[in-house]
């Protein structure tokens, strides 16, 4: 079989699984940078009380792409890269099923956030509404740009798609024989609900902003209560996409957890069937507890009783996975490498996270809690310790095995002592600037949350400073890492990858491996 | 391996997959209606029926009294004095009531405004009827010209026993630009017939 091509055509015309996952990976690196460098101009701006660097509109810009580019342009990317690096390996299949449209749903990535960012520079500025675009701000209040962030939406909606039929193709056809669902790696499982959620949610959005376009240019009001439309519709169409959405990045998450946490606790992963189940369990809940994003709206009593309990039951599956990765480290034989490390901090923050969403879904209580620094920190412990936390691990876990080469493991835990530390000295304290009352997308405060955030600033550069050690221990590895030829990189790590050689050869399982 | 099967069975996927998409993409546009319909049945939402009400006519329920009370407000920028004539008024339910509300255009261009009303508590929504109303239909008026707008509404007997206060607000809108747009849309459609029957006639 033939290698990759040479020069840069090998990336602009790769098929080859791996090479679509290098790009998805350092494409999600790229958007992770660039979304933290607008998280640094927010952080800079509320280092102190009053206008300092930037106006008004400019730091509303900064929270709507900080958002946007953070769930659209890093985490699902690097979630999909993931995939389409582990997914086929896992299974014993030679590629993805789909190689040349894999090729395509790459591809329009990046258009679609060079079209994103381009808004920045456009008159009007960039898009200014909140990652949550909400109309009428979205719409009758929007700057002229919203129609390129529109498009872009569309972009990346087709991307996904396409990605997440790739997957399931893949899924349900090119497993190994003998590698029945059962016994297929967590972390494939969690990827498999998430396309379907992928599937069922990315058109709704893709509805979504179609209405925003057609409200703004061809004179409809969907969302317009003047022409006999309701400003709520919005919501309610967002938030049916949107809840799924935090699962689609909150799952494959479980699942590289579930691979990790069984290789350095030296045991098998505890419940791997109410894993599963749990992970349904899950994905069907978040499609019937949207409006918990909407307490405040004036729904009637019924609803707001019916949403939050139905929010609270999701609390029962999410804990069967945080005990059985509890029990799977009891009495293991621990070790605490740079991926344990990540992973243990994640079921630690994740539930913290967690917590704090079950304060949220308290109908009477979100009164208070709605829109404020709560709910930021809710959702930064959730999406950051959690979603984040979970790709840093992976990456260590995996990079000898792509690169042949071992990360530099003090440098791992320096990186993640930092990121630990800074991560909770940014977001810790936002829970009690939300509760104190101060709320979230503003760009100046009352004097008295000024020691709070000057906290959490410091962390959060704190927190970006870790990520450039990040970088550097990637390229470091890549380039003058320690070689490692073994197959084996972790001691009692499981799974069909741990077969193969280091470096992953280009083409891996031509032949189907035997599964035992 | 079996390519052929594969790729059969690939194919497969994808059109069920795509399919699926697109029904979802759908849905989304479904849901517009659905919310509605949800809405009208259960009434919440405080949404009450924008069309003249013509079910069965009602007894007066002498045993109680409602207390409606009137609200209106400019949404954003109309400039537009709007206000109820009474504020608040003590009915029967099942008496049908006359009332009116004040508009002035204090500019002195010629405006285009929509009034949309919503109920509260939302549950008195579907017991709210309104068999005249302004809201029903555009309200154009003149540069510094008033108007009395009329509103004829009654309670439905039904309404359930604990409510004991309706308050009904109207928030206007300035819709003189999509008014005028489709008063544009008309003039173009007209006269591009009337040019198509112009150059057939040479």
């Amino acid at each position: 079989m033939a290698g990759p091509d040479k020069g840069f055509s090998r990336w602009l015309l790769a098929t080859n699984h791996k090479d679509i996952g290098i790009l998805y990976l350092w494409f999600s690196f790229a958007m992770f940078l660039l979304g933290g460098s607008f998280a640094m101009v927010i952080r800079a701006e509320l280092f102190q009380p009053g206008l300092q660097l930037v106006d008004p509109n400019f730091f509303n810009q900064m929270t709507t792409m900080h958002g946007l580019v953070m769930v659209f342009g890093a985490i699902m990317p690097a979630f999909v890269g993931l995939a389409n690096y582990m997914i086929p390996i896992m299974i014993g299949a030679p590629d993805m099923a789909l190689p040349r449209m894999n090729n395509l749903s790459f591809w329009i990535l990046p258009f679609a956030f060079a079209i994103l960012a381009s808004s920045l520079f456009m008159e009007g500025g960039a898009p200014n509404f909140g990652w949550t675009f909400y109309a009428p701000l979205s719409t009758t209040y929007a700057p002229p740009s919203v129609t390129f962030f529109i498009f872009g939406v569309h972009l990346m909606g087709i991307s996904s798609i396409m990605g997440a039929i790739n997957i399931v193709a893949t899924i349900f056809n090119l497993r190994a024989p003998g590698m029945t669902l059962m016994k297929m790696p967590l972390f494939v499982w969690t990827w498999l609900i998430t396309a379907f959620l992928l599937i069922a949610v990315m058109p709704v959005l893709a509805g979504a902003v179609t209405m925003m376009l057609m409200d703004i240019h061809f004179g409809t009001s969907f969302f317009s209560a003047a022409g006999g439309g309701d400003p709520v519709l919005f919501q309610h169409i967002f938030w049916f996409f949107g809840h799924p959405e935090v699962y689609i990045i909150i799952l494959p998450a479980f699942g590289v957890v579930s691979e990790i946490i069984p290789t350095f606790s030296r045991k098998p992963l505890f419940g791997y069937a109410s894993m599963v189940y749990a992970t349904a369990a899950i994905a069907f809940l978040s499609f019937i507890v949207w409006a918990h994003h909407m307490f405040t709206v004036g729904m009637p009593l019924v609803g707001e009783l019916y949403f939050m309990w139905a929010t609270m039951l999701i609390a029962v599956p999410t804990a069967a996975k945080v005990f059985n990765w509890i029990t799977t480290m009891f009495k293991g034989a621990l070790t605490f490498e740079t991926p344990m490390l990540f992973c243990i901090a994640f079921v630690f923050l994740f539930t913290l996270g967690g917590l704090t969403g079950l304060m949220l879904a308290i109908a009477p209580a979100d009164m208070q809690y709605h829109d404020s620094y709560f709910v930021v920190a809710h959702f930064h412990y959730t999406m950051v310790a959690g979603a984040i936390f979970s790709i840093s691990a992976s990456v260590y876990y995996w990079l000898p095995k792509w690169t042949g080469r071992m990360y530099n493991e003090t440098m791992g835990k320096v990186h993640f002592w930092i990121a630990f530390i800074g991560f909770n000295l940014t977001f810790f304290p936002q829970h009690f600037l939300g509760l104190a009352g101060m709320p979230r997308r503003i760009p100046d405060y009352s004097i008295q949350f000024a020691d709070f955030n000057m906290i959490s600033s410091i962390g959060a550069f704190t927190y970006g400073l870790a990520q450039l050690i990040f970088l550097f221990n990637i390229i470091r590895t890549i380039y003058f890492g320690e070689k490692t030829t073994e197959e084996q990189t972790w001691e009692s790590a499981r799974g069909l990858e741990w077969t193969l050689p280091s470096p992953l050869p280009f083409h891996t399982f031509e032949r189907p491996p035997a599964i035992k | 391996m079996d390519g052929d099967n594969n790729s059969k069975g690939n194919n497969n996927i994808v059109l069920k997959l795509s399919i699926t998409a697109l029904l979802m993409f759908g849905f989304g546009f479904a849901l517009v209606p659905l919310y509605d319909v949800f809405c009208e049945v259960t009434g919440i939402n405080g949404k009450t029926d924008n069309e003249r009400y013509q079910g069965k006519a009602f007894e007066k329920d002498i045993t109680r009294q409602i207390k409606v009370q009137f609200i209106a407000r400019n949404n954003d920028a109309m400039p537009w004095f709007f206000n109820p004539i009474e504020k608040t008024l003590t009915v029967n339910p099942g008496e049908s009531i006359l009332t009116y509300f004040h508009a002035k255009n204090p500019t002195l261009d010629r405006m285009v405004a929509q009034a949309i009303p919503s109920v509260s508590p939302g549950r008195a929504a579907n017991y709210f009827h309104k068999t005249a109303c302004f809201c029903f239909e555009q309200q154009p008026l003149d540069g510094l010209d008033s108007i009395k707008m009329p509103l004829i509404f009654v309670v439905d007997p039904d309404l359930p026993k604990d409510i004991k206060t309706i308050t009904l607000a109207y928030t206007l809108y300035d819709i003189t630009d999509k008014a005028a747009v489709e008063v544009k849309i008309t003039k173009l459609s007209q006269s591009s017939i009337n040019d198509s029957y112009l150059t057939r006639r040479d």
